[in-house]
This record gives structure tokens, C-alpha cells and sequence, in this order.
């Protein structure tokens, strides 16, 4: 294969991971290593640094189009990313002394684990009363977003010490694997702190630049961020996931969650699959 | 003059401020595969074997002398840095918004994260 086809094939394989990581809040990072992996034949190290860029194209390239939206809380996203960040960086420290094999499998559980979580939940959350934490009021951390009639509904953010805590594994994850860890990031907000989803997902979205950048300095210094890979995988990535949050307004929130549940539950298996054989 | 901002006009600020270090950012990245498309569309693509290309900020000035040579894989990492450098703007911003707010705990929350992000760029490996 010439570099010439090669590029524009990982372009166009990017934009459709980054149209996927828009519409779920995965971020195209966890789509994008199985890929340039498996198909594409790319080291597992370059694979993860463009991988790790790509998450911060995603995540900043959609964020004007999710603020005009009004789901955003700068609040949620701006406490929840002290407990990634410093995450992400322990996850940097930790990735060299720990193989990536088991990685991938432990990741693979993860993945599988919050698709049944997703699954055993879904439509029952809303008539559900969520007993709220009583840090949601005294750390500003209860909104509002827009309803299908334009009507505003509150919410109060529920179990947040538990939250906090997974986001922290949530950064862990990321700068090991250089993935945003968006699933964990969407687990921990809509199953665990009982925010609403399409909120979820848009802080996510939010948090996966500002996590991916606590590990790229480590990244770079490593060289794993190779320019003529990372660049057609960057500009794909960006192109997929602004068409992704375009669409993300008018997909209702039910779909939204069956393509969740069923894109982690795949990436579950390949990641356990690709990681007991050794591939990753 | 008090400058009046609230947390819809910090995030829509937010989110334009993170467009414009993006479109900078593709820009350069775009700028930088024609380049090297130029100088490498025939050659075979090899991506199996890792060889590590470090890059940190103690490099810049190699990086420079790339950009004023027309080094395509310079110009692409200049616009890598450049998307890297735009989630901790999207901070800074945020800090100052909240001070601006008087909001002192979202101030201090904010510049925690700033200095986890400062500390993991400054001290790579």
C-alpha cells in the first residue's frame, strides 16, 4: 500500500470512528485502535498516540455545536476533571510496568460490564426518584437542559464521592491506553451520579480533550505520536465527529442509548479477544 | 466596568474558543499532509515497526528550523501542539471566567486542574 492510499483510507475509516464517538460520547479513541490494529496493521504505540490525539480533535472540534444545544454543564465537567486529569497521569506512570495484554482484557470487562449496566436500565431511570447528593446543592453542581418542548428540567447530581472515584479510574484508563474513556466517563455520570444521558454524553464529550491532554506531553516525549499517522487520523476524526454532534440534537435519546450499549459490548469482546491473543 | 459573564456565556465563549484552536490546529495538520503527500505518495506505507520519534518542549527549536526548511512532519507536529495546547486554553479560560464570576471555589477548582495539566507537560516521561 503507498502512503497515499493509505492516508486517504485511514481518513476515511477515522471520520466514521469519529462520527461513532460523537453520537455516544465515547470519543473516536476506542473505534480507532481496533482499527489502524487489526486492519491497518499499525503499531500498538502509534495506533494509541494518534489514538490520543485524535480524542482531543473530537472533543474540542465538537464542543460550539454541543454548547448551542444547552446540555453542557461547565460545572459537572470543570470538578469531574481534577479526578481525570491527575488520573490520566498515574494511568501514564502506570502503563509502563503494566502489560498491555492484561490491560486490554481488564478494559474489555469494563466495556462489557457498563453495556449490561446500560442494558438492565434503560427507560426505567426517568420514574425513578433520585435521591439527591447533598454536595449537588453546596457545590453548584444542579442544572437544567432543555426538554423536547423547549421547557427547562432540572436535575440534581446524585452518589457523588462514587462518581469521583470512577472518574479518577476513568483517567487511569485514558492515559494508558490513550483513549478518552468516554464509556467509563458516560457510566459514571448517567449511572452512577444519575445526571441525565444527552447530558452525560456532552460533558464527556467536554472531558475527554482535557483528560487526553494531561498524558499527551507524556506521549510525545515517548515518540508515539507519529506525524504522517496522526495527521489524515486527526482531520478524519474531526470531520466525522462534527457531522456526529450535527446529528446528535434530533437522534432521540432511546436509539442513542441502544447504539451505547451495543458498540460497548462489541468493543468489550474485541478488546478481551485481541488482548488474551496478544494482538494489541 | 464590570464585565457581566454567567455560565451560558462562559461555555458559548468556551465553545468558540475551542473552534478557533482547532480550525488553527487542522489548518496546519491539512497544510502539513499535502506536503508530505508531496514529498511521499509513492512510497510504500510502514507502520509495524516502531521507531519513537520523541517530541517535547525542549524541542522547539529543531522545530522551528523544520518549519523554516518546509518540513512537512514539522508543520504537522507544530498543529499537533498546537490542538494539544487547546483543551488547557479551554481552562485558563475557565479560571478567569470563574474569577469574573467570583465564584472562588470554582476558581480554585479550575486552577487544579490547570496545574495537573502544567505539571504532566513540563515533566514528560
Amino acid at each position: 500500500m503507498t502512503v497515499l492510499v493509505f492516508t486517504l483510507l485511514v481518513f476515511a475509516g477515522s471520520a466514521v470512528a469519529g462520527l461513532l464517538g460523537a453520537l455516544t460520547g465515547l470519543g473516536g479513541g476506542v473505534v480507532l485502535v481496533p482499527l489502524l490494529t487489526l486492519a491497518f496493521h499499525v503499531d500498538l504505540r502509534y495506533a494509541i498516540g494518534a489514538s490520543l490525539i485524535s480524542v482531543i480533535a473530537t472533543s474540542s472540534g465538537a464542543a460550539a455545536a454541543y454548547v448551542r444545544e444547552g446540555y453542557s454543564s461547565v460545572r459537572i465537567g470543570m470538578f469531574l476533571e481534577v479526578a481525570t486529569t491527575i488520573g490520566a497521569i498515574v494511568g501514564a506512570f502506570f502503563a509502563a510496568r503494566v502489560p498491555t495484554r492484561a490491560l486490554a482484557v481488564l478494559f474489555g470487562i469494563v466495556l462489557i460490564y457498563s453495556s449490561w449496566l446500560s442494558w438492565k436500565s434503560r427507560g426505567r431511570r426517568d420514574e425513578m426518584t433520585i435521591i439527591a447528593d447533598p454536595l449537588s446543592d453546596r457545590l453548584r453542581l444542579s442544572g437544567n437542559y432543555p426538554g423536547p418542548g423547549g421547557q427547562l428540567i432540572s436535575y440534581k447530581v446524585a452518589n457523588i464521592p462514587q462518581g469521583f472515584s470512577t472518574m479518577f479510574g476513568a483517567g487511569i484508563l485514558s492515559g494508558m491506553l490513550g483513549i478518552g474513556s468516554g464509556a467509563v466517563k458516560v457510566l459514571a455520570m448517567d449511572q452512577i451520579m444519575k445526571i441525565p444521558f444527552k447530558v452525560s454524553t456532552t460533558i464527556s464529550n467536554f472531558m475527554i480533550g482535557v483528560t487526553a491532554a494531561a498524558s499527551a506531553g507524556i506521549y510525545l516525549s515517548r515518540g508515539y505520536i507519529d506525524p504522517g499517522l496522526a495527521a489524515p487520523v486527526m482531520l478524519g476524526v474531526l470531520a466525522g465527529s462534527l457531522t456526529g454532534a450535527r446529528l446528535l440534537a434530533r437522534s432521540p435519546v432511546a436509539i442513542l442509548r441502544y447504539i451505547f450499549i451495543v458498540v460497548i459490548l462489541v468493543l468489550g469482546v474485541e478488546m478481551i479477544v485481541n488482548g488474551w491473543l496478544g494482538r494489541l | 466596568m464590570r464585565l457581566e459573564i454567567d455560565d451560558k456565556r462562559m461555555e458559548l465563549t468556551m465553545g468558540m474558543l475551542l473552534r478557533f484552536g482547532v480550525v488553527m490546529a487542522s489548518t496546519l495538520v491539512l497544510a502539513g499532509v499535502f506536503f508530505f503527500l508531496l514529498d511521499h505518495a509513492r512510497q510504500p506505507a510502514n507502520y509495524r515497526n516502531f521507531v519513537p520519534h520523541p517530541l517535547s518542549i525542549e524541542h522547539r527549536q529543531q522545530l522551528l528550523s523544520g518549519i523554516s526548511h518546509g518540513d512537512a512532519a514539522a508543520i504537522i507536529q507544530v498543529g499537533i501542539l498546537f490542538l494539544i495546547a487547546t483543551p488547557v486554553a479551554r481552562v485558563v479560560f475557565a479560571v478567569m471566567a470563574f474569577l469574573l464570576e467570583r465564584d472562588w471555589l470554582y476558581t480554585a477548582i479550575s486552577l487544579a486542574v490547570l496545574g495537573v495539566l502544567l505539571f504532566s507537560l513540563t515533566h514528560p516521561s
